[in-house]
Protein backbone atom coordinates (compact mmCIF):
# COMPACT_ATOMS: atom_id res chain seq x y z
CA UNK A 1 0.00 0.00 0.00
CA UNK A 2 1.27 3.56 -1.00
CA UNK A 3 -0.64 6.16 0.67
CA UNK A 4 0.68 9.76 0.35
CA UNK A 5 0.98 11.91 3.62
CA UNK A 6 -1.54 14.48 3.38
CA UNK A 7 -0.39 17.93 4.98
CA UNK A 8 -0.31 18.60 8.99
CA UNK A 9 -3.64 20.99 8.17
CA UNK A 10 -5.11 18.30 6.31
CA UNK A 11 -4.38 15.62 9.15
CA UNK A 12 -5.62 18.42 11.36
CA UNK A 13 -8.49 19.21 10.27
CA UNK A 14 -10.29 15.87 7.74
CA UNK A 15 -7.91 13.16 8.65
CA UNK A 16 -7.46 10.37 5.66
CA UNK A 17 -9.52 7.96 4.17
CA UNK A 18 -8.35 4.61 3.81
CA UNK A 19 -7.61 3.92 0.00
CA UNK A 20 -9.21 0.78 0.54
CA UNK A 21 -6.76 -1.88 -0.17
CA UNK A 22 -5.59 -4.71 2.27
CA UNK A 23 -7.04 -6.81 4.86
CA UNK A 24 -6.28 -5.23 7.50
CA UNK A 25 -7.57 -1.62 8.43
CA UNK A 26 -5.96 0.55 11.53
CA UNK A 27 -8.56 3.16 11.86
CA UNK A 28 -6.16 6.35 13.55
CA UNK A 29 -5.58 9.88 15.24
CA UNK A 30 -4.33 11.98 12.18
CA UNK A 31 -1.51 12.81 14.93
CA UNK A 32 -0.33 9.51 14.45
CA UNK A 33 -0.78 9.21 10.16
CA UNK A 34 2.98 9.90 9.49
CA UNK A 35 4.01 7.36 11.85
CA UNK A 36 2.17 4.66 11.30
CA UNK A 37 2.65 5.35 7.23
CA UNK A 38 6.54 5.20 8.14
CA UNK A 39 6.45 1.79 9.65
CA UNK A 40 4.13 0.21 6.72
CA UNK A 41 6.70 1.44 4.25
CA UNK A 42 9.55 0.59 6.01
CA UNK A 43 8.15 -3.25 7.10
CA UNK A 44 5.82 -3.81 3.85
CA UNK A 45 3.11 -4.25 5.38
CA UNK A 46 1.44 -4.22 1.83
CA UNK A 47 -1.59 -5.71 3.71
CA UNK A 48 -2.24 -3.14 5.71
CA UNK A 49 -4.53 0.11 4.87
CA UNK A 50 -4.86 3.52 7.07
CA UNK A 51 -7.96 5.18 7.65
CA UNK A 52 -7.22 8.34 10.19
CA UNK A 53 -10.08 10.63 11.94
CA UNK A 54 -9.31 14.58 12.13
CA UNK A 55 -6.49 14.59 14.89
CA UNK A 56 -8.20 17.80 16.51
CA UNK A 57 -10.39 15.15 18.30
CA UNK A 58 -7.60 15.13 20.49
CA UNK A 59 -8.90 18.61 22.15
CA UNK A 60 -12.70 17.06 22.09
CA UNK A 61 -11.98 13.65 23.50
CA UNK A 62 -15.85 13.47 23.88
CA UNK A 63 -16.59 12.90 20.43
CA UNK A 64 -13.93 10.27 19.99
CA UNK A 65 -15.32 7.08 20.91
CA UNK A 66 -18.44 7.71 18.68
CA UNK A 67 -16.11 8.27 15.71
CA UNK A 68 -14.20 5.44 16.05
CA UNK A 69 -17.56 3.63 16.37
CA UNK A 70 -19.00 5.59 13.29
CA UNK A 71 -15.56 4.75 11.67
CA UNK A 72 -15.29 0.81 12.67
CA UNK A 73 -19.31 0.47 11.73
CA UNK A 74 -18.36 1.83 8.11
CA UNK A 75 -15.67 -0.23 7.47
CA UNK A 76 -16.04 -3.43 8.72
CA UNK A 77 -17.25 -5.55 5.81
CA UNK A 78 -14.42 -4.11 3.41
CA UNK A 79 -11.64 -5.70 5.54
CA UNK A 80 -10.62 -8.61 7.52
CA UNK A 81 -9.56 -7.45 10.60
CA UNK A 82 -9.78 -4.13 11.72
CA UNK A 83 -7.52 -2.35 14.71
CA UNK A 84 -7.66 1.17 16.35
CA UNK A 85 -4.75 3.21 16.97
CA UNK A 86 -5.88 5.28 19.48
CA UNK A 87 -4.98 5.27 23.72
CA UNK A 88 -7.55 6.42 26.15
CA UNK A 89 -6.93 9.73 24.51
CA UNK A 90 -8.82 11.51 27.39
CA UNK A 91 -12.30 9.22 26.78
CA UNK A 92 -11.99 8.34 30.41
CA UNK A 93 -12.20 4.16 29.59
CA UNK A 94 -15.30 4.93 26.71
CA UNK A 95 -13.02 4.42 24.07
CA UNK A 96 -12.03 0.87 25.56
CA UNK A 97 -15.71 -0.02 26.49
CA UNK A 98 -16.33 0.88 22.27
CA UNK A 99 -13.87 -1.05 21.25
CA UNK A 100 -14.39 -3.88 23.76
CA UNK A 101 -18.21 -4.26 22.41
CA UNK A 102 -17.45 -3.83 19.10
CA UNK A 103 -14.10 -6.73 18.97
CA UNK A 104 -11.70 -4.26 18.27
CA UNK A 105 -8.00 -3.64 19.69
CA UNK A 106 -6.82 -0.81 20.65
CA UNK A 107 -3.55 0.85 22.00
CA UNK A 108 -3.01 0.39 25.49
CA UNK A 109 -2.43 3.30 27.55
CA UNK A 110 -3.67 6.81 28.54
CA UNK A 111 -2.43 8.76 25.53
CA UNK A 112 0.10 9.22 22.42
CA UNK A 113 2.42 10.66 24.33
CA UNK A 114 2.51 7.80 26.71
CA UNK A 115 2.63 5.04 24.50
CA UNK A 116 5.32 6.69 22.19
CA UNK A 117 7.78 6.77 25.55
CA UNK A 118 6.71 3.12 26.18
CA UNK A 119 3.82 2.92 28.90
CA UNK A 120 5.62 1.22 31.31
CA UNK A 121 8.29 3.75 31.34
CA UNK A 122 5.49 6.50 30.93
CA UNK A 123 3.92 5.59 34.05
CA UNK A 124 7.03 5.48 35.67
CA UNK A 125 7.36 8.89 35.79
CA UNK A 126 3.76 9.92 36.34
CA UNK A 127 4.48 10.64 40.17
CA UNK A 128 7.52 13.04 39.28
CA UNK A 129 6.42 14.67 36.18
CA UNK A 130 2.50 15.38 36.20
CA UNK A 131 3.95 18.83 36.13
CA UNK A 132 4.95 18.72 32.74
CA UNK A 133 3.27 19.47 29.35
CA UNK A 134 3.78 17.17 26.54
CA UNK A 135 4.54 17.66 23.01
CA UNK A 136 5.32 14.94 19.75
CA UNK A 137 6.19 15.70 16.72
CA UNK A 138 2.90 16.11 15.11
CA UNK A 139 1.74 18.30 18.25
CA UNK A 140 5.09 20.52 18.02
CA UNK A 141 4.27 21.36 14.42
CA UNK A 142 0.89 21.86 14.83
CA UNK A 143 1.20 23.68 17.99
CA UNK A 144 -0.61 26.61 16.72
CA UNK A 145 -3.58 24.40 16.17
CA UNK A 146 -3.68 22.29 18.89
CA UNK A 147 -2.75 24.48 21.91
CA UNK A 148 -1.86 28.38 20.95
CA UNK A 149 -5.54 29.63 19.24
CA UNK A 150 -7.62 26.86 20.94
CA UNK A 151 -6.83 28.31 24.44
CA UNK A 152 -7.00 32.13 22.70
CA UNK A 153 -3.72 32.54 23.77
CA UNK A 154 -3.40 34.57 20.29
CA UNK A 155 -6.44 37.03 21.29
CA UNK A 156 -6.08 36.71 25.42
CA UNK A 157 -2.20 36.47 26.17
CA UNK A 158 -3.32 37.48 29.50
CA UNK A 159 -4.62 33.54 30.11
CA UNK A 160 -1.32 31.88 29.86
CA UNK A 161 -0.52 31.60 33.56
CA UNK A 162 -4.31 31.07 33.60
CA UNK A 163 -3.47 27.75 32.29
CA UNK A 164 0.10 27.06 32.41
CA UNK A 165 0.68 28.28 35.83
CA UNK A 166 0.79 24.69 37.38
CA UNK A 167 3.30 23.51 35.03
CA UNK A 168 6.99 23.45 35.21
CA UNK A 169 8.12 21.94 31.59
CA UNK A 170 7.60 21.10 28.45
CA UNK A 171 8.79 17.63 27.49
CA UNK A 172 9.33 16.87 23.80
CA UNK A 173 8.93 13.63 22.76
CA UNK A 174 10.78 13.70 19.81
CA UNK A 175 9.75 10.56 17.27
CA UNK A 176 12.43 11.69 14.38
CA UNK A 177 15.68 13.72 15.34
CA UNK A 178 14.76 16.83 13.17
CA UNK A 179 17.05 19.86 14.91
CA UNK A 180 14.52 22.35 13.23
CA UNK A 181 11.63 20.97 14.83
CA UNK A 182 13.03 20.54 18.11
CA UNK A 183 14.17 24.25 18.20
CA UNK A 184 10.25 24.90 16.98
CA UNK A 185 9.35 22.39 20.66
CA UNK A 186 12.10 24.72 22.22
CA UNK A 187 10.32 28.06 21.31
CA UNK A 188 6.80 26.50 22.29
CA UNK A 189 7.99 25.91 25.88
CA UNK A 190 9.39 29.57 25.80
CA UNK A 191 5.88 31.06 24.89
CA UNK A 192 4.07 28.76 27.37
CA UNK A 193 6.83 30.22 29.65
CA UNK A 194 8.02 26.60 30.65
CA UNK A 195 11.58 25.03 30.85
CA UNK A 196 12.47 22.59 27.90
CA UNK A 197 13.40 19.11 27.91
CA UNK A 198 13.78 16.66 24.60
CA UNK A 199 13.23 13.04 24.95
CA UNK A 200 14.34 10.81 21.90
CA UNK A 201 11.26 8.11 21.98
CA UNK A 202 11.32 6.82 18.49
CA UNK A 203 8.13 4.61 17.90
CA UNK A 204 7.94 2.95 21.44
CA UNK A 205 5.32 0.84 21.83
CA UNK A 206 3.40 2.10 18.60
CA UNK A 207 6.03 0.24 16.83
CA UNK A 208 5.66 -3.26 18.81
CA UNK A 209 1.85 -2.56 18.91
CA UNK A 210 1.54 -2.48 15.44
CA UNK A 211 4.01 -5.18 15.02
CA UNK A 212 1.45 -7.20 16.44
CA UNK A 213 -1.36 -6.26 14.38
CA UNK A 214 0.49 -6.42 11.11
CA UNK A 215 1.04 -10.09 11.87
CA UNK A 216 -2.08 -11.21 13.31
CA UNK B 1 -21.48 59.61 15.97
CA UNK B 2 -18.25 59.36 17.63
CA UNK B 3 -16.76 57.17 19.66
CA UNK B 4 -16.97 59.12 22.72
CA UNK B 5 -20.82 60.00 22.32
CA UNK B 6 -21.09 55.98 22.24
CA UNK B 7 -19.53 55.62 25.39
CA UNK B 8 -21.90 54.26 28.22
CA UNK B 9 -21.34 55.64 31.77
CA UNK B 10 -21.98 53.23 34.34
CA UNK B 11 -23.56 55.74 37.18
CA UNK B 12 -25.56 57.71 35.03
CA UNK B 13 -27.48 54.20 33.99
CA UNK B 14 -30.81 53.41 36.25
CA UNK B 15 -30.37 50.16 38.40
CA UNK B 16 -31.92 47.58 36.07
CA UNK B 17 -29.95 48.60 33.22
CA UNK B 18 -26.91 48.92 35.15
CA UNK B 19 -27.14 45.39 35.74
CA UNK B 20 -28.16 44.75 32.45
CA UNK B 21 -24.85 46.77 31.17
CA UNK B 22 -23.26 44.30 34.07
CA UNK B 23 -24.48 41.11 32.43
CA UNK B 24 -22.93 42.60 29.01
CA UNK B 25 -19.50 43.59 30.46
CA UNK B 26 -19.34 40.20 32.52
CA UNK B 27 -20.01 38.49 29.59
CA UNK B 28 -16.76 40.66 27.29
CA UNK B 29 -15.11 39.74 30.25
CA UNK B 30 -14.29 43.10 31.60
CA UNK B 31 -13.04 43.08 34.81
CA UNK B 32 -12.55 46.97 35.44
CA UNK B 33 -15.98 47.74 35.00
CA UNK B 34 -17.45 45.00 37.38
CA UNK B 35 -15.74 46.45 39.66
CA UNK B 36 -16.93 50.01 38.98
CA UNK B 37 -20.72 48.24 39.03
CA UNK B 38 -20.67 46.63 42.17
CA UNK B 39 -19.07 50.22 43.41
CA UNK B 40 -21.98 52.08 41.96
CA UNK B 41 -24.75 49.26 43.19
CA UNK B 42 -23.43 49.67 46.88
CA UNK B 43 -23.40 53.63 46.66
CA UNK B 44 -26.93 53.16 45.77
CA UNK B 45 -27.34 50.71 48.87
CA UNK B 46 -28.06 47.83 47.36
CA UNK B 47 -27.32 44.97 50.05
CA UNK B 48 -23.86 42.86 48.70
CA UNK B 49 -25.53 39.83 48.60
CA UNK B 50 -28.56 41.61 46.21
CA UNK B 51 -25.12 42.81 44.37
CA UNK B 52 -23.88 39.06 44.23
CA UNK B 53 -27.04 37.06 43.22
CA UNK B 54 -28.45 39.95 40.84
CA UNK B 55 -25.90 41.47 39.28
CA UNK B 56 -22.37 38.84 39.08
CA UNK B 57 -24.06 35.89 39.57
CA UNK B 58 -27.53 36.75 36.95
CA UNK B 59 -24.34 37.83 34.32
CA UNK B 60 -22.42 34.32 35.13
CA UNK B 61 -25.54 32.36 34.58
CA UNK B 62 -26.14 33.45 30.95
CA UNK B 63 -22.10 32.50 30.60
CA UNK B 64 -22.24 29.17 31.58
CA UNK B 65 -25.83 28.62 29.84
CA UNK B 66 -23.54 30.02 26.28
CA UNK B 67 -20.53 28.01 27.64
CA UNK B 68 -23.05 24.57 27.46
CA UNK B 69 -24.67 25.75 23.92
CA UNK B 70 -21.32 25.98 22.44
CA UNK B 71 -21.79 29.76 22.03
CA UNK B 72 -18.94 30.65 24.42
CA UNK B 73 -15.47 29.10 24.72
CA UNK B 74 -13.54 28.48 27.05
CA UNK B 75 -11.15 31.33 27.10
CA UNK B 76 -14.29 33.95 27.13
CA UNK B 77 -15.53 32.06 30.26
CA UNK B 78 -12.00 32.42 31.95
CA UNK B 79 -12.35 36.15 30.83
CA UNK B 80 -15.75 36.43 32.42
CA UNK B 81 -14.56 34.43 35.32
CA UNK B 82 -11.74 36.84 36.03
CA UNK B 83 -14.15 39.49 35.87
CA UNK B 84 -16.56 38.23 38.21
CA UNK B 85 -13.10 37.26 40.79
CA UNK B 86 -13.10 41.12 40.73
CA UNK B 87 -16.61 42.07 41.88
CA UNK B 88 -16.07 39.28 44.39
CA UNK B 89 -12.95 40.75 45.23
CA UNK B 90 -14.90 43.54 46.49
CA UNK B 91 -18.47 42.04 47.78
CA UNK B 92 -16.80 39.38 50.16
CA UNK B 93 -15.65 41.01 53.02
CA UNK B 94 -18.64 43.20 53.16
CA UNK B 95 -20.91 39.26 52.74
CA UNK B 96 -19.14 38.34 55.55
CA UNK B 97 -19.92 41.73 57.73
CA UNK B 98 -23.65 42.12 56.89
CA UNK B 99 -24.11 38.38 57.70
CA UNK B 100 -25.43 36.93 54.22
CA UNK B 101 -26.69 33.64 54.26
CA UNK B 102 -24.78 30.36 54.25
CA UNK B 103 -26.07 27.62 52.29
CA UNK B 104 -23.35 25.08 53.21
CA UNK B 105 -19.67 24.44 53.36
CA UNK B 106 -17.87 22.71 50.84
CA UNK B 107 -13.99 21.47 50.53
CA UNK B 108 -13.19 21.59 47.41
CA UNK B 109 -9.52 20.72 45.05
CA UNK B 110 -7.80 18.68 42.18
CA UNK B 111 -6.88 14.94 42.99
CA UNK B 112 -3.59 13.98 43.70
CA UNK B 113 -1.21 13.97 40.02
CA UNK B 114 -3.53 16.41 38.60
CA UNK B 115 -2.65 20.10 38.68
CA UNK B 116 -5.55 21.25 36.10
CA UNK B 117 -7.87 24.21 38.03
CA UNK B 118 -9.47 25.36 35.83
CA UNK B 119 -12.58 23.67 35.98
CA UNK B 120 -12.27 23.10 39.74
CA UNK B 121 -11.78 27.13 40.22
CA UNK B 122 -14.98 27.78 38.51
CA UNK B 123 -16.67 25.70 40.73
CA UNK B 124 -15.69 27.63 43.37
CA UNK B 125 -16.49 30.62 42.25
CA UNK B 126 -20.09 29.75 41.66
CA UNK B 127 -20.42 27.79 44.81
CA UNK B 128 -19.03 31.10 46.54
CA UNK B 129 -21.77 33.08 44.17
CA UNK B 130 -24.71 30.50 45.29
CA UNK B 131 -23.73 31.42 49.22
CA UNK B 132 -21.72 28.53 49.76
CA UNK B 133 -18.16 28.68 52.07
CA UNK B 134 -16.01 27.67 50.10
CA UNK B 135 -12.48 26.26 51.18
CA UNK B 136 -10.05 25.47 48.13
CA UNK B 137 -7.28 23.06 48.82
CA UNK B 138 -5.59 24.20 45.38
CA UNK B 139 -4.42 21.40 43.25
CA UNK B 140 -2.54 17.54 43.93
CA UNK B 141 -4.27 16.67 46.72
CA UNK B 142 -3.92 13.24 48.88
CA UNK B 143 -6.68 11.53 50.66
CA UNK B 144 -5.89 13.02 53.87
CA UNK B 145 -6.02 16.51 52.55
CA UNK B 146 -9.59 16.31 51.57
CA UNK B 147 -10.53 14.04 54.85
CA UNK B 148 -8.78 16.18 57.63
CA UNK B 149 -9.76 19.49 55.78
CA UNK B 150 -13.45 18.14 55.73
CA UNK B 151 -13.36 17.41 59.20
CA UNK B 152 -11.93 20.25 60.73
CA UNK B 153 -13.66 22.67 58.71
CA UNK B 154 -17.29 20.82 59.36
CA UNK B 155 -17.73 20.54 55.45
CA UNK B 156 -20.71 19.45 54.45
CA UNK B 157 -19.44 18.50 50.83
CA UNK B 158 -16.63 17.43 49.22
CA UNK B 159 -15.91 18.25 45.94
CA UNK B 160 -12.98 16.70 43.93
CA UNK B 161 -11.65 17.35 40.22
CA UNK B 162 -9.53 15.52 37.80
CA UNK B 163 -8.64 16.22 34.48
CA UNK B 164 -6.78 13.23 33.18
CA UNK B 165 -7.78 9.69 32.85
CA UNK B 166 -4.69 8.47 34.75
CA UNK B 167 -5.69 10.34 38.10
CA UNK B 168 -9.46 10.51 37.52
CA UNK B 169 -9.35 7.11 39.74
CA UNK B 170 -7.74 8.27 42.82
CA UNK B 171 -11.45 9.86 43.75
CA UNK B 172 -12.46 6.25 44.80
CA UNK B 173 -9.47 5.91 46.77
CA UNK B 174 -10.19 9.13 48.80
CA UNK B 175 -14.11 8.03 48.78
CA UNK B 176 -12.74 4.22 49.98
CA UNK B 177 -10.97 5.95 52.40
CA UNK B 178 -14.22 8.00 53.63
CA UNK B 179 -16.10 4.18 53.97
CA UNK B 180 -13.25 2.88 55.73
CA UNK B 181 -13.21 5.48 58.30
CA UNK B 182 -16.80 5.39 58.45
CA UNK B 183 -17.34 8.59 57.46
CA UNK B 184 -18.89 8.44 53.95
CA UNK B 185 -22.22 9.24 54.98
CA UNK B 186 -21.00 12.54 56.72
CA UNK B 187 -20.22 14.27 53.44
CA UNK B 188 -22.12 14.89 50.17
CA UNK B 189 -19.07 13.86 47.38
CA UNK B 190 -19.59 15.33 44.35
CA UNK B 191 -16.86 14.96 41.31
CA UNK B 192 -15.89 16.36 37.94
CA UNK B 193 -13.72 17.22 35.23
CA UNK B 194 -13.39 16.57 31.44
CA UNK B 195 -13.08 12.56 31.21
CA UNK B 196 -15.79 11.29 34.17
CA UNK B 197 -19.39 11.20 33.40
CA UNK B 198 -21.89 9.91 35.44
CA UNK B 199 -21.19 6.34 35.28
CA UNK B 200 -18.32 6.95 36.75
CA UNK B 201 -19.47 8.51 39.75
CA UNK B 202 -21.86 6.09 40.33
CA UNK B 203 -19.05 3.49 40.16
CA UNK B 204 -16.96 5.47 42.47
CA UNK B 205 -19.76 6.00 45.15
CA UNK B 206 -19.67 9.93 44.65
CA UNK B 207 -23.17 11.10 44.99
CA UNK B 208 -22.66 13.01 41.76
CA UNK B 209 -20.86 13.30 38.88
CA UNK B 210 -21.08 17.85 37.63
CA UNK B 211 -20.67 18.09 34.19
CA UNK B 212 -20.43 22.02 35.38
CA UNK B 213 -19.67 24.50 37.64
CA UNK B 214 -23.71 25.58 37.23
CA UNK B 215 -24.63 21.66 37.28
CA UNK B 216 -22.59 21.64 40.28
CA UNK B 217 -24.60 24.65 42.64
CA UNK B 218 -27.70 22.92 41.36
CA UNK B 219 -26.71 19.55 42.89
CA UNK B 220 -24.91 20.88 45.60
CA UNK B 221 -28.16 22.63 46.22
CA UNK B 222 -30.24 19.87 45.67
CA UNK B 223 -28.23 17.83 48.39
CA UNK B 224 -28.14 20.28 51.49
CA UNK B 225 -32.06 20.67 50.76
CA UNK B 226 -32.80 17.30 50.92
CA UNK B 227 -29.48 16.73 53.99
CA UNK B 228 -31.52 19.51 56.14
CA UNK B 229 -35.54 18.00 55.17
CA UNK B 230 -33.67 14.23 56.50
CA UNK B 231 -32.80 15.87 59.92
CA UNK B 232 -35.88 17.53 60.00
CA UNK B 233 -37.67 14.44 59.78
CA UNK B 234 -35.26 12.94 61.64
Amino acid sequence: MTTKIPSDETLTETGLEASGKGRVLIIACGALAREILALVRLNRWDHVDLQCLPAILHNHPDRITDAVREAVTRHREEYATIRVAYADCGTGGQLQEACAQMGVEMIAGPHCYSFFEGNEVFSGRAEDEFTAFYLTDFLARQFEAFVWRPLGLDRYPQLRDTYFGHYEKLVYLAQTDDPALTETARDCARRLGLAFERRATGYGDLATTLANWADG
Amino acid sequence: MSEEEDEIILSELDDNDLVQQMFDDLYDGLKEEIEEGVNILLERNWEPYRILTEALVGGMTIVGRDFRDGILFVPEVLLAANAMKGGMAILKPLLIETGAPRVGKMVIGTVKGDIHDIGKNLVGMMMEGAGFEVVDLGINNAVDAYIDTAKSEGADIVGMSALLTTTMPYMKVVIDTMVEQGIRDDYIVLVGGAPLNEEFGRAIGADAYCRDAAVAVETAKEFIARKHNQMAAG
